[in-house]
């Protein structure tokens, strides 16, 4: 689909609407549509500046935007930033919990809001942005759609597609002038023997997930863990992760089990939960379950009284629901105006993606991507990402660094970096790969 | 029938106490601190230094300013979209203005009129008539605007916003935007000096104060801090006042629990002092010989004496102090 369809007849319609005059008290304030129904129909920057900048008189004539930065001089032409996004469906589970079931507009409703912040702040400098989204079934191939995309003009392209969907789309294009962002694939490999230049990781890693939970565990003294793995690749890789955790933290593994009641044990867990889980003793149980397709079966259904945690129960991630401080309420609440929906971690990985570019456009005011590559690399780019502290991207592997977000279902526990684990560059980095650990060589 | 009648007899006792207390001498200098998390405003009586006055205000009070003579308090109840208008002396609910929706901040022209206010959730700011309650103007910004200051002149208002990363210049005349100038992230607060020489804009993300010059709008400096033994991710710019005859200059540093003392004419950072947690708005008292700082995580204000540059009290107050307005 193509999100900008219509914008232009939405522009129009607004403009005849509203006659510019915003010193009295109209019915219905245009900025109040502006904020619901013309960013949300991507109307070109001009149309908005024309309408709200001009005096009333001219307001239907969209040239000479006042609004723009001073001095003139320094004002690059008008630029325009188009971002592509390619989000391939995932396989669903053998089963879904209600309260799991992913909306149709899963995360391209973060990369909707994340435009509309986008042009909010880039029509003060004649800056536009653009989206154009496109979905792929399961079994279809991402490869085409992104390289459809780049030939259309995009230049910055997201990607949620498995790791080596990813991989192969990033060495199609490894010779084309493109920033590609990697908002879906967690894998731990894309940042350490896969890494590929040409590619930028907006998605924390699975080790800065179970990194951010070993240090909670620690901090709590919960030392002991009891592994337990689900059946897919990817539940082996989270338990990687796990394992490396404990080892860099100082985390014990004093039991592992490979979950093995088939996919759906809804209907038996009270009694297969706790044969299941006689181990002996332990203080967290660490479930590996990325499909969910056991994990939340398990707390309360222990043979011990003990918590859960992983990618069930306690959970690391980029984002929660439920996630308030830091002004993350204000982001909440955009997402929530236009969506009636709560915004989900990968609704917010999008978001991420999409303000990346534009939070380095704002500065460099300039579309090209060697010139936005350079600054998302420089010292002087800092990302604002609700979470108390800027992201920035790590130069030896692209890694977004970011706080990691520890929630339970209904509420934020916590966030990582735990207080007291140190580095001598940034805490952020005691979350995944560090520069002495990286296998990263890009070329 | 005995009991009644004692409770009635107490009641009345305890009628007259709360009397007394909700009246004292109205001598010294109060102050009145916005509580964001349990919805309630505290008064202090600068005196005593003692709490003297709870007041239940709407929902989510953040900004608090005064009229220029003292005698109004205005209060954003953020949650329930309103200005609430408060007596000074009596404490009680006068009016309430508009505000558009999810007001966060606002600044009064000087002369007392109109209110300029910052919505955050939608990307404007709402200008109102504080005397007959009239929309004024609605002014598209950039997203999340909060921080607001004004010229001593009242022509120009500056609003940040915070994820646009701008402080817009706004001509008061004609409510147009003039000029917008980049600074760090999540810019929060923007003060004028009061000889209108200098405009301080900090940003909490960033970890800088910009300081403008007004005549170009351009950044003559960006003042950054450091504070041994705290990682430079905690040192978050908000709050900023400063003195009026130009000698200091104060700066809230939210989650890194300091205020900053920095010369306005050198721009140099000379002091940094320890006071509550998320340390988030400052407050001067009339003779400004003494500065009050919210703290949001310790739920208190701290007591600052200025001449010595002295943290000397600190003061329990309700949940969440947000900010803080201090009346004769």
């Amino acid at each position: 689909m193509n999100w900008m369809a219509g914008a232009a007849t939405a522009a129009r319609l607004l403009s005849s609407r509203f006659p510019g005059s915003r010193h009295g008290t109209p019915a219905l304030p245009p900025s109040r549509l502006l904020a619901s129904g013309m960013l949300a129909a991507g109307l070109s920057v001009s149309c908005l500046l024309g309408l709200f900048a001009a005096p009333p008189a001219l307001a239907q004539q969209p040239a000479s935007p006042p609004l723009a930065a001073k001095p003139a001089a320094t004002i690059p032409p008008e630029q325009t930033f188009n971002i592509g996004v390619v989000r391939q469906i995932p396989e669903l589970p053998p089963w879904v919990a209600p309260l799991q079931m992913p909306p149709d507009d899963l995360g391209i409703a973060g990369a909707e809001l994340g435009i509309r912040d986008n042009l909010t702040s880039g029509r003060f400098l004649k800056l536009d942005y653009k989206l154009t989204t496109e979905t792929v079934p399961t079994d279809g191939d991402p490869l085409p759609v992104a390289q459809k995309l780049y030939d259309a003009g995009n230049r910055f392209i997201l990607l949620d597609v498995p790791a080596d969907q990813l991989l192969r789309i990033s060495d199609a294009m490894k010779d084309s002038d493109v920033i590609l962002l990697n908002v879906g694939a967690p894998d731990d490999r894309l940042r350490q023997e896969d890494c590929r230049a040409n590619v930028f990781h907006i998605v924390p890693s699975r080790s800065m997930l179970t990194d951010a939970l070993a240090q909670f565990l620690i901090t709590k003294r919960w030392n002991n863990w009891f592994l337990m793995v689900g059946r897919t690749d990817a539940d082996k890789l989270y338990a990687d992760a796990v394992r490396h955790s404990a080892k860099k933290f100082g985390g014990k593994i004093v039991a592992e089990k490979v979950w093995d009641y088939g996919p759906d044990a809804r209907a038996t867990a009270q009694s297969e939960v706790p044969r299941g889980t006689q181990v002996g003793e332990y203080d967290m149980l660490i479930v590996a379950d990325e499909l969910g397709e056991f994990g939340d079966i398990l707390p309360y259904n222990t043979w011990l009284s003990r918590p859960v945690a992983g990618t069930q129960g306690l959970m690391p991630l980029s984002w929660h629901e439920t996630m308030e401080n830091w002004a993350a309420s204000q982001l909440q609440s955009r997402f929530f105006k236009t969506t009636k929906r709560l915004m989900r971690p990968l609704d917010y990985q999008f978001w991420e993606g999409v303000v990346a570019i534009g939070s380095a456009g704002i500065k460099t005011r300039n579309s090209d991507v060697k010139t936005v590559r350079d600054f998302m690399l420089g010292p002087g780019y800092d990302l604002p990402v609700f979470k108390g502290v800027a992201a920035t991207f790590r130069g030896w592997d692209h890694q977004l660094r970011q706080p990691i977000v520890l929630a339970q279902p209904t509420n934020m526990v916590s966030l990582s970096p735990q207080e007291g684990f140190l580095h001598q560059v940034t805490p952020l980095d005691t979350l995944g790969f560090d520069k002495p650990e990286t296998k990263c060589k890009f070329n | 029938m005995k009991r009644p009648v004692t409770l009635a007899a107490g009641l009345a006792a305890l009628a007259g106490l709360l009397m007394i207390d909700a009246l004292p001498a109205q001598a010294g200098p109060r102050a009145f601190i916005s509580n964001e998390r349990d919805h309630t405003m505290s008064v202090l009586d600068m005196d005593s230094l003692k709490v003297i006055k709870t007041i239940k205000t709407g929902r989510r009070p953040r900004g608090i300013t005064a009229s220029p003579d003292g005698k109004l308090i205005y209060l954003c109840a953020s949650d329930d979209s309103r200005i609430e208008v408060y007596d000074s002396q009596t404490m009680e609910l006068v009016k309430t203005l508009r505000s558009g929706p999810d007001p966060e901040l606002f600044v009064l022209h000087p002369s007392g009129n109109p209110l300029y206010i910052a919505n955050e959730d939608d990307n404007m700011v709402t200008v109102v008539n504080v005397n007959n309650n009239e929309l004024v103007a609605e002014i598209p910004v950039g997203v999340e605007p909060e921080g607001m200051g004004v010229s001593p002149d009242g022509k120009y208002l500056v609003n940040t916003s915070e994820t646009t990363n701008m402080a817009h210049v706004i001509d008061t005349s004609n409510n147009e935007i003039i000029e917008n100038i980049l600074v760090d992230s999540r810019p929060r607060f923007a003060q004028f000096s009061h000889d209108g020489k200098q405009l301080w804009v900090s940003s909490e993300v960033g970890g800088t104060v910009a300081v403008v010059d007004p005549a170009t709008w351009k950044i003559v400096k960006k003042i950054s801090f450091k504070i041994p033994g705290v990682a430079d991710e905690a040192i978050q710019p908000v709050g900023i006042r400063l003195t009026k005859d130009g000698s200091k200059a104060f700066v809230a540093l939210g989650p890194a629990n300091r205020v900053a003392v920095i010369d306005p004419k050198t721009l140099e950072v000379e002091k940094y002092l320890l006071v509550g947690q998320r340390v988030w708005q400052l407050g001067f008292t009339p003779d400004e010989k003494v500065l009050v700082s919210t703290n949001g995580n310790s739920n208190d204000v701290s007591i600052i004496d200025v001449a010595s540059e002295k943290v000397t009290k600190s003061i329990t107050v309700g949940r969440a102090p947000w900010g803080v307005v201090i009346v004769p």
